[in-house]
């Protein structure tokens, strides 16, 4: 199946899901005002992907600087998607980046992990 | 002639970042954001109260074009009185030692000034904690507002800052209430 790739904005994140190499990720800013239009596609492929029944481990890999309310809500989305597939019994890991002292986007993934069954590794990066 | 240079000292003697009036669209947030990117680049080190301060402006701004139709991005009408005050708002960023703070005023309809009060009031009285448990409920339960907002706004505002939001409702006429409303991210 072909892969998503979207370059970022200001306001949109880096989008590149893989199916091959069974890496999606999700890099940089979320703010937009109309976030429900930026996810949907993402979403549709999700959904395309689950039925090609990956047999490698797939990554979500979400590296975010920003996002706002308006995206949490698509980002959750995302993750129920892919909770949904973990449930079918593929294997599957949700990690989350956030920054060294970044305490508010450390919080942010503790908040969607406590919402998930999937497994959600909280990942520290140091600062370069 | 007005007097500029009377007004170019108020403003710098109050530590006035930006500030505008005026009819809010996307783009202009777009830019205001980018603007107060540069800005914090220069002012501040912290790179934590950069991304707070930057986070709660995103939020103040989207709170203030609620009301502004995807589908209708066209010029205001100006004779219709309605939709100038439904789109008009004013901004004001300014700093001092301790904090940065993000002040807007806009109008709103005066049937739902009750609601938003209320839901100001029970987020000043919520403690840190609970907070964050009503923010995981909403975000997992309230199904989206159709422009993706679905009042997580303030409690965000209200979580990144780690501050009470201040507001007041002023009656304008028999439909309108303008609405202001200021927050302050502290400085590390």
């Amino acid at each position: 199946m072909d892969s998503l790739k979207i370059t970022g904005t200001s306001h949109t994140p880096d989008v590149d899901f893989n199916a091959e190499d069974c890496v999606l990720s999700l890099k940089g800013r979320s703010t937009p005002e109309n976030s429900i239009e930026f996810y949907r596609p993402l979403l549709e492929w999700l959904d395309s992907y689950g039925e090609t029944k990956p047999t490698k481990k797939t990554n979500l890999n979400i590296r975010l600087e920003y996002f706002n309310t308006s995206s949490s809500k698509c980002i959750l989305d995302i993750f129920k998607k892919v909770n949904g597939l973990y449930k079918n019994g593929m294997d599957v890991v949700i990690n989350w980046y956030y920054e060294e002292e970044d305490e508010d986007m450390e919080e942010a993934g503790e908040d969607y992990s406590d919402l998930l069954d999937v497994p959600f590794e909280i990942v520290m990066m140091e600062e370069e | 002639m007005i007097d500029l240079y009377a007004l170019y000292q108020r403003m710098h003697d109050n530590n006035i970042m930006l500030t505008f009036k005026g009819e809010v669209t996307f783009d202009l947030i777009d830019s205001i954001l980018k603007i107060m990117e540069g800005r914090l680049e220069q002012l501040e080190d912290d790179r934590k109260t950069k991304k707070k301060v930057y986070n709660v402006l995103v939020e103040c701004l989207q709170n203030l074009c609620h009301h502004i139709d995807f589908s209708d991005p066209g010029q205001l009408d100006p004779n219709d009185e309605h939709e100038y005050l439904r789109k008009s708002a004013i901004l004001i960023i300014f700093s001092d030692d301790d904090a940065y703070h993000v002040a807007t005023g806009n109008y709103i309809e005066n049937e739902n000034v009750s609601n938003l009060n209320k839901w100001l009031e029970e987020i000043n009285s919520t403690t840190k904690d609970e907070l964050r448990q009503l923010y995981k409920r909403i975000l997992d339960n309230e199904k989206f507002s159709d422009k993706g907002g679905g009042g997580l706004g303030f409690i965000d505002i209200a979580r990144k800052s780690g501050q009470k939001l201040k507001y007041n409702f002023q009656k304008i006429n028999d439909m309108y209430s303008f609405f202001s409303f200021q927050i302050n991210i502290p400085k590390n």
